[in-house]
């Protein structure tokens, strides 16, 4: 499930990967730029997989011609969050289209703690089962100091 | 990437590079060099798009085979640094600045020293916010923007303001010395504005004069290089002049430029916008036994109805 080795979330592009290097991550951004897509640094620390709407860091960046800085944005983020997910976005504003076309993880946590599976019983002897991460149980800001 | 995978990276890299020795004698093949990077097209260019210039054209070449020596030299490992590149282009207005800084990232991105090789022009009102905490962003959206390119802050010494000591200009004055330092690599900053402005500027502003590295003064033209610019002007647009109106033209070039207010090329440009709008207004007049030749040629009376004549001042 959303657990796998070492607890590590598998959230969008390259998330079975180990983690990308700056290079790899400008390539990805020279790519997105090529499709004319605006790129976006996001942030979060809360690791559910339903969290869809992370904290944007910054501006979008539109009309951009070179992922310098975008990279530029993506480190001061780093600073900012050292302990947060970090994940970059790439929007096509495409009529019709109109969503996020990419989106890989480029910062996590040092221990990701992971998801504990909750059981509900409802009506008589049936079950509801759910998942929550460990991190949640803290409050935002704290999760992951 | 941790910051320490990305340490260890870099000491492979060094390591390799060791490793790679090149001996004392091997031949460098400068014309080749030259010739692979097509930077004379973009000279060539610069040289039939701008009249007169001389002494900015002699420093355009000489910073561009500079930048391929430098190039050469990197190959051979003999210099590791990017050299500075950022600039400052003085003159008074309409004397070809902006022209040259596009023609300038042309060179320095067939010599590959910027990536993209795009051109962002901006003014004060692009870097500086209107409250507080609202000029950081501004200015780092527009610098993100040039990032692989060239870019070029039009009448830069309005970014400093010593009258107004809470000025947000310094904000942003600040951080673009930031970013000139610690990103050459990424961009190349082209001041411009007037000589005696800039002067001062670069008086209060101590670090940024230090982190120039080219500082290009424009001359103004002569009445004959405004005729050949205005020729130029018209022959693009497919136009031409009649001899007398050539004449006129002389004429209300000598009178333009005692007047206050002129701006070079531009007062040229617009000139001769007007007298097209009167050519146009001519013919319709005329009405009808029009030819081919009658649409392209601007007349002496064109011109000649030009406020200036009159000794009053002419608008731009």
């Amino acid at each position: 499930m959303m657990t796998n080795h070492g607890n590590r979330i598998t959230q969008g592009q390259f998330s079975f990967l180990p983690d990308l290097t700056d290079e790899q991550i400008t390539a990805q951004i020279k790519y997105a730029l090529k499709n004319g897509w605006a790129v976006n640094v996001e942030y979060t620390d809360d690791p559910h997989p339903r969290n869809t709407y992370w904290e944007m860091y910054g501006m979008p960046m539109f009309d951009l011609k070179d992922p310098a800085g975008i990279l530029m944005e993506i480190n001061d983020c780093r600073k900012a969050f050292p302990n947060h997910y970090i994940r970059v976005t790439a929007f096509d504003s495409t009529r019709g289209v109109e969503s996020p076309k990419m989106s890989y993880i480029v910062n996590r946590p040092k221990d990701e703690p992971g998801f504990g599976l909750m059981r509900q019983e409802t009506n008589g002897r049936s079950m509801h089962y759910t998942i929550v991460p460990y991190a949640t149980q803290k409050p935002e800001g704290e999760r992951y100091t | 990437m941790s910051a320490q995978a990305q340490e260890e990276q870099q000491e492979g890299n060094q390591e390799e590079q060791k490793q790679i020795e090149i001996p004392d004698d091997t031949p460098v093949d400068l014309k080749a060099e030259y010739e692979a990077s097509h930077v004379q097209e973009v000279l060539d260019k610069l040289n039939e798009d701008l009249v007169g210039l001389k002494p900015i054209k002699t420093r355009i070449a000489e910073i561009a085979s500079l930048l391929l020596v430098e190039r050469v030299r990197k190959k051979m490992h003999l210099s590791a640094e990017t050299p500075t590149l950022h600039m400052c282009f003085t003159g008074n207005p309409g004397t070809g600045k902006t022209t040259v800084a596009l023609r300038m990232a042309e060179i320095l991105h067939r010599l590959e020293y910027i990536r993209e090789g795009h051109l962002v022009a901006v003014t004060r009102d692009d870097l500086v916010g209107q409250y507080i905490g609202h000029t950081a962003p501004k200015t780092r959206e527009v610098i993100k923007k040039a990032m692989g390119g060239v870019l070029f802050i039009d009448e830069a010494y309005y970014l400093y303001r010593p009258e107004n000591e809470r000025d947000y200009g310094q904000e942003a004055i600040e951080i673009l010395l930031q970013i000139m330092e610690n990103n050459r690599d990424d961009l190349v900053v082209i001041l411009a504005g007037y000589k005696d402005k800039m002067d001062r500027f670069f008086q209060s502003n101590p670090g940024m004069r230090s982190r120039i590295a080219h500082h290009l003064d424009f001359p103004d033209y002569s009445a004959d290089e405004l005729l050949a610019i205005g020729k130029l002007l018209l022959a693009q647009q497919n136009y031409r002049l009649s001899s007398d109106g050539e004449k006129a033209l002389t004429d209300y070039i000598k009178k333009r430029m005692q007047q206050p207010h002129f701006s070079n090329a531009r007062s040229i440009r617009n000139a001769l916008d007007r007298a097209r709008l009167r050519q146009a207004n001519r013919l319709f007049a005329t009405g009808k036994g029009l030819s081919k030749i009658d649409l392209m040629t601007i007349e002496a009376e064109d011109i000649l109805a030009s406020r200036v004549f009159e000794g009053e001042e002419d608008e731009g």
